[in-house]
């Protein structure tokens, strides 16, 4: 099984580096791993996918916690979140061979995003599955180049992904020992 | 506004930090720093290598709990730091280290003395910084002494280039530290508390686990009025030892690998462990699959990334452990477990028959012994360091250490050499206070050229060389596991007593019995360093030890001597 986390992140140089050696570090294997730009200007925003073979994800966050740098992380495996991956794939095509791709493409609300003599570029955007699905029909015809940018994920509505360790960061509010 | 440059700026927020000494060496990318470091009151020590620097800072701020600072020119003196740094982490000891950098337009060139130090040092640092302009320098030294010495402390590296040490900008001290990724956890929450207290009442065979934790979150007397009201013995590691008095008779002394027998036999028969600031390190639990088999396990650490780590818990109390332990005592009654401290007492006296204290006179010199004379004569109030070996480990068993931060040593890196240089570090921190270096001959000859710092200091630091003429610790494994064969363990040093003499040491060398206690007074009644070379015995063995992988309780004894009778 795999492991989606959500890291909340400043945009400072080095930050991905830092993620990196960690990771390196604790022997735990990345699967793919997106960073990008969020709505504020000082945080970035990583989706991270690992195989859980030896780690969770509890022990993941604790140690993405010790980065200074890292703000929040939420844990969205099996959670209701949007995960998208997008992929280009250039197929080996003559002219005769375009019709039959758009029509795949089609069906899998994919686009044809550039055409050239002997080959097209397919464009889609969706979960893991239904960009494997598309890679598995198109193969035969001749895939020359692939190129994916790993997944990222979005949790519906208000809804949050799990964070395990109480008062690691100020995002999730201990309780106060009453007195 | 006063224009300062990035140098003075540097040296102004240090002295704000508190620091009064630093230990360093100079070179090209830092000698701004250096120049305007004379203008600051602030107590500069030559070291006569980089890794002495930092572990000066290190032993610095083991004996004081204040931050200890290293600093040093770009490339090779930085790059020598790094065993220090790694020491410093694995032992949660809160450094800050700055190194120069050649000018940020230079930086990816392989200009002269470049070397991509934050990069190196990130995984044995707790943060560092690259400062590439001067108005960087205030903020990130702020941050770098806030980071350093909260939640579980460790080394902050700053990288200044020489650019930064140079311009001038406007001065404005950050009064606040912004720093919204690092929080670190204070209280527990009360339902994990209420849980905690639940299996402290289930419970028949409770050990405390004290690690370093204990005095690092200065919750010493928390912990005593802990194991007094429940009174549950506590077992301590290495680096806890000083957490809980040797003399009280809850103490089971040290756990693990070298650890009393009893100690270890008390944590595998356990039912319920309580880790307070510890982390289960392999040296400590051996055989992970074997560990505590009947023990539930409560967890009071700060760190999250340490909870579940080696060993599965019950309860995990995330927060400052005096915090969490002055939350928790409330919630607990008192106990008085007489069955099971009476069961420990049995096997406490079985050890102590073995020990090698009881052992008549055969006129032969052991480290143990020495170690105990020594113990004697300072009131057991010493601040003790040490190298890393078989020395160590008889450092431990035998130096009773009642009261905190008095054992200075390198637990999780083991690093050889951290002796003389920690020592010297913790001198200026509590120079008032009586300071033994006990190390090994092959520990000592690895940082030896600090002995000109100390002279240079005026340092007032006790030396005694347990000289074995042997890398004594490894050659106890070959012993044991390797039939015997001493590959590249045989050491011949040189006259250690030569060497402090050519220092202006005074030094004395020691081979029967009968010279240790006057060695020890000529060394206490001397004003500044003094060096004792004891011409131990050189193929003891430090007992008991559990061999790596073997379950805790499955250790090697040291064999029972019999008593010399009548006949003999
Ligand atoms: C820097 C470093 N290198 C190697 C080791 C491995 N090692 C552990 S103990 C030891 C022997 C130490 O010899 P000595 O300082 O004479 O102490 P003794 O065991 O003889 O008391 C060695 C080589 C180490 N811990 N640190
Ligand atoms: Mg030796």
């Amino acid at each position: 099984m795999q492991l989606t986390l959500i890291a909340l992140v400043e945009n400072k140089p080095g930050v991905l580096n830092r993620v990196a050696s960690l990771f390196r570090r604790r022997n735990f294997n990345i699967e793919s791993l997106n960073v990008g730009r969020t709505e504020k200007p000082d945080i970035s925003r990583m989706t991270i996918v690992m195989e859980n073979g030896n780690v969770d994800a509890r022990k993941v966050e604790a140690n993405l916690y010790k980065l200074v740098n890292v703000i929040d992380v939420q844990d969205v495996t099996n959670q209701p979140a949007v995960t998208r991956d997008l992929a280009l794939i250039k197929v080996s095509a003559k002219s005769e061979q375009r019709a039959e791709i758009a029509n795949l493409a089609s069906i899998f609300r994919a686009r044809i995003v550039d055409v050239a003599p002997d080959s097209v570029i397919v464009e889609i955007t969706g979960t893991e599955d239904k960009i494997e699905g598309l890679v598995e029909l198109l193969r035969p015809l001749g895939i020359l180049e692939m190129v994916r940018t790993g997944q990222v994920a979005m949790m519906r509505g208000t809804a949050s992904g799990v964070r395990y360790s109480p008062g690691a960061n100020g995002f999730r509010e201990t309780e106060q020992v009453a007195d | 506004m006063t224009k300062k440059t990035g140098a003075e700026i540097l040296w102004e927020c240090l002295v704000r930090e508190g620091v009064e000494v630093v230990f360093g060496l100079p070179g090209g990318a830092i000698m701004p720093v250096y120049d305007a470091m004379l203008y600051y009151p602030v107590h500069h020590v030559l070291v006569r290598h980089e890794q002495g620097a930092a572990h000066m800072a290190d032993g610095y701020s083991r004996a004081s709990g204040k931050v200890g600072v290293a600093l040093t020119t770009s490339g090779p003196g930085a790059t020598n730091l790094v065993t220090g740094i790694a020491t410093a982490i694995m032992d949660s000891s809160p450094i800050v280290c700055i190194t120069g950098q050649v000018h940020a337009h230079l930086i990816g060139g392989d200009a002269f003395q470049e070397t991509d130090v934050t990069g190196i040092t990130l995984p044995v640092t707790k943060h560092n910084f690259l400062v590439t302009s001067a108005d960087e320098v205030a903020e990130v030294v702020r941050e770098a002494f806030f980071i350093a010495r909260s939640g579980r402390p460790g080394p902050v590296l700053i990288d200044i280039c020489k650019n930064a040490q140079i311009e001038e900008v406007d001065f404005i001290y950050p009064e606040e530290v912004s720093l919204p990724g690092y929080q670190p956890p204070t209280h527990a929450p009360l339902e994990d508390l209420k849980r905690a207290a639940e299996l402290i009442e289930q419970a028949e065979r409770p050990v405390i686990l004290a690690g370093h934790g204990v005095t690092m979150s200065d919750a010493v007397d928390s912990l005593r009025v802990f194991a007094t009201k429940t009174q549950t013995p506590v077992a301590m590691t290495l680096l806890g030892l000083g957490a809980f008095p040797a003399s009280d008779p809850l103490s089971l002394g040290m756990m693990g690998m070298h650890g009393e027998a009893y100690c270890n036999l008390a944590i595998q028969n356990a039912d319920l462990l309580l880790a307070f600031g510890m982390r289960f390190d392999d040296r400590v639990t051996a055989n992970l699959r074997t560990y505590a088999p009947r023990a539930r396990k409560i967890h009071i650490e700060i760190d999250p990334s340490e909870v579940h780590k080696n060993v599965e818990v019950d309860v995990a109390l995330i927060g400052d452990l005096n915090t969490v332990l002055i939350d928790l005592i409330p919630l607990v009654d008192e106990y008085d477990h007489e069955e099971w401290r009476a069961e420990i007492e049995d096997w406490r006296s079985e050890s102590q028959a073995r020990d090698i204290l009881t052992w008549p006179d055969d006129g032969k010199l052991y480290t143990a012994h020495v170690i105990r004379n020594i113990w004697e004569a300072t009131g057991g109030d010493a601040i003790l360091t040490t190298g890393v070996g078989q020395h160590q480990m008889w450092s431990a068993q035998y130096y009773c250490f009642e009261k905190p931060n008095r054992l200075i040593t390198s637990g999780g890196a083991g690093t050889m050499g951290f002796g003389l240089p920690a020592t010297i570090g913790a001198w200026f921190a509590k120079p008032d206070h009586e300071i033994w270096l006990v190390d090994g001959d092959g520990s000592f000859q690895m940082t030896q050229a600090e002995l000109s710092t100390a002279i240079q200091e005026g340092a007032n630091i006790k030396i005694a060389i347990m000289n074995n003429n042997f890398l004594g610790m490894v050659r106890q494994w070959q012993e044991f596991f390797f039939e015997s064969r001493y590959a590249g363990t045989p050491l011949i040093g040189p006259d250690f007593v030569k060497i402090a003499e050519a220092h202006g040491i005074p030094a004395r060398r020691v081979t029967e019995t009968t010279e240790v206690l006057p060695a020890i007074e000529f060394a206490r009644q001397t004003d500044g360093p003094v060096l004792i070379d004891f011409r131990v015995e050189k193929e003891e063995a430090v007992y008991p030890m559990v061999p790596t992988g073997a379950d805790l309780d499955k250790m090697i004894r040291r064999p029972i001597r019999k008593q010399p009778t009548a006949a003999d």
